[in-house]
């Protein structure tokens, strides 16, 4: 971990390693969406509507993946003062709020034709909207504070708060209300749902980590390239 | 010890003599209670079934008010660092202020908040529990203000942040302080909800001052 310290060295590896994680993705998402939207049968419920789960499942995945990704980056940045862990957090929110939006903007599109209205206060629908408002206060915090060094510190802390909130909040609301269904994929016991609808949520799962392992090193690229232009228009203020 | 305390007295006293002391905070909770029938509508059986979780949002909103002069005034003149340069330890500083927001703020509303729920024709049996349930969620929810306020503090439009930082604090605090105090459940799960709202507080004494004592530092480097 502290060999990539180096900005220079962290660069490097991810010139490296971009053209590849992009194809990756793309590769995915190709036989993901023509696994799910076309070889996968209907239900014999749901119809074709049960397609919106190919891409909302692993969305709402990658949205709690992007906060633990998150709020890891900030106890590392915290704790060791590694370089690069601030920018990766910071990195990581955006990214994290897209996924959280997609999640419950497709899952309000399934929940129209099934439960008959675009939103519900049920359990799992509220501490995903709570996870949003998460991200918000933390993109809100480093856009507060002029400071980078200082913006990187109040936001990990707001970051770890928040990742010591989330269970909470989860367990909570879920003691309030629940709707939605259970788990059906990661639980005790194996999953129950079918191979044939397995087969291609897993796919497009994997699909969506690529993409989400990509995006993050672009992302990581971007801020250090957008701190190193900071310092030089610094240093040219400096000279004037 | 005395430090503790002194902090404590100076917030006290100042509050007292310059802000009108818990007058404030308890009118805003008054206005709100006022506005809610306005805007629904006086249908009493309505305003019965509502009147719990009017009051808990009305405390939320009056907590969250109050919450950006827990340290925004020290900051400005200064005394917030004479505060970090004395012998008491920022975090010890942090509960100090969370307890004088609580005494001044979140305890008289509280005390208020079951009394003021007749306006609302809040059921009789409920007043107890209420008060109850309200005493123990005002201390986590004035601990948290003062976290919260510890990270936004001597931000320009530190305000808005504040609330967007605060409200998922409040989240679990809110739904057990609801069930705590509503009528349609069993007596024994509100003890349990009661019981739920004092590990709430004592998980935020522990990270309440360790996190708003780091933000704080962060901001006074």
């Amino acid at each position: 971990m502290q060999q990539f310290a180096n900005p220079r060295r962290f660069l490097r590896l991810v010139a490296l390693v971009e053209p590849w994680a992009w194809s990756l993705t793309a590769i995915l998402f190709a036989v993901g969406l023509y696994m799910s939207l076309i070889v996968a049968p209907q239900d014999y419920q749901q119809g074709e509507t049960v397609r919106i789960m190919f891409v909302h499942v692993p969305a709402a995945w990658m949205s709690l993946l992007a906060y633990v990704d998150m709020a890891v980056a900030s106890a590392i940045a915290i704790i060791f003062r590694h370089p690069l862990a601030d920018l990766a957090a910071k990195a990581a929110a955006p990214i994290g709020a897209c996924f959280t939006f997609l999640a419950l903007a497709t899952g309000s599109l399934w929940g129209k034709p099934m439960w008959g209205t675009w939103w519900v206060w049920d359990a799992r629908l509220t501490s995903m909207f709570v996870l949003f408002l998460l991200y918000l206060g933390y993109i809100a915090v480093w856009h507060a504070i002029d400071d980078p060094a200082r913006a990187a510190r109040i936001a990990a802390i707001v970051a770890l708060v928040g990742a010591i909130n989330l269970p909470i909040v989860k367990f909570s609301v879920d003691w309030w209300n629940t709707l939605h269904q259970p788990a059906s994929v990661f639980r005790m016991g194996g999953p129950t749902l079918h191979p044939a609808i397995l087969t291609p949520l897993l796919v497009m799962g994997t699909a969506y980590l690529a993409l989400f392992v990509t995006l993050h090193l672009t992302a990581i690229r971007a801020e250090i390239m957008a701190r190193r232009l900071r310092q030089m228009e610094l240093a040219r203020a400096d000279a004037v | 010890m005395t430090a503790f305390r002194a902090v404590i007295a100076r917030d006290l006293r100042l509050a007292m003599r310059q802000g009108g002391g818990a007058g404030t905070a308890l009118g805003f909770f008054l206005t709100v209670l006022v506005l809610i029938p306005l805007g629904i509508g006086p249908d009493v059986a309505l305003l019965q079934r509502i009147a719990a979780g009017t009051l808990w949002i009305a405390l939320l909103l009056s907590v969250l008010l109050s919450a950006d002069r827990i340290f925004e005034p020290d900051h400005d003149d200064g005394s917030l660092e004479i505060m970090v340069l004395g012998p008491l330890p920022l975090e010890l500083i942090v509960v100090a202020k969370a307890a004088a927001h609580w005494l001044v703020t979140a305890l008289p509303m509280a005390i208020a908040a079951p009394f003021l729920g007749l306006l609302l024709n809040l059921d009789p049996n409920l007043l107890l529990p209420l008060g109850l349930a309200m005493l123990l969620a005002s201390l986590a929810l004035s601990l948290l203000a003062s976290l919260v306020a510890a990270v936004t503090v001597g931000l320009r439009r530190g305000g808005l942040l504040l609330s967007i930082l605060m409200l998922p604090l409040y989240v679990p605090a809110l739904i057990f302080g609801v069930a705590a105090s509503s009528a349609e459940l069993m007596a024994g799960s509100r003890g349990g909800a009661l019981l739920m709202l004092l590990a709430l507080v004592l998980l935020a004494l522990v990270i309440a001052p360790l996190a708003g004592a780091a933000a704080l530092r962060a901001h006074l480097r």
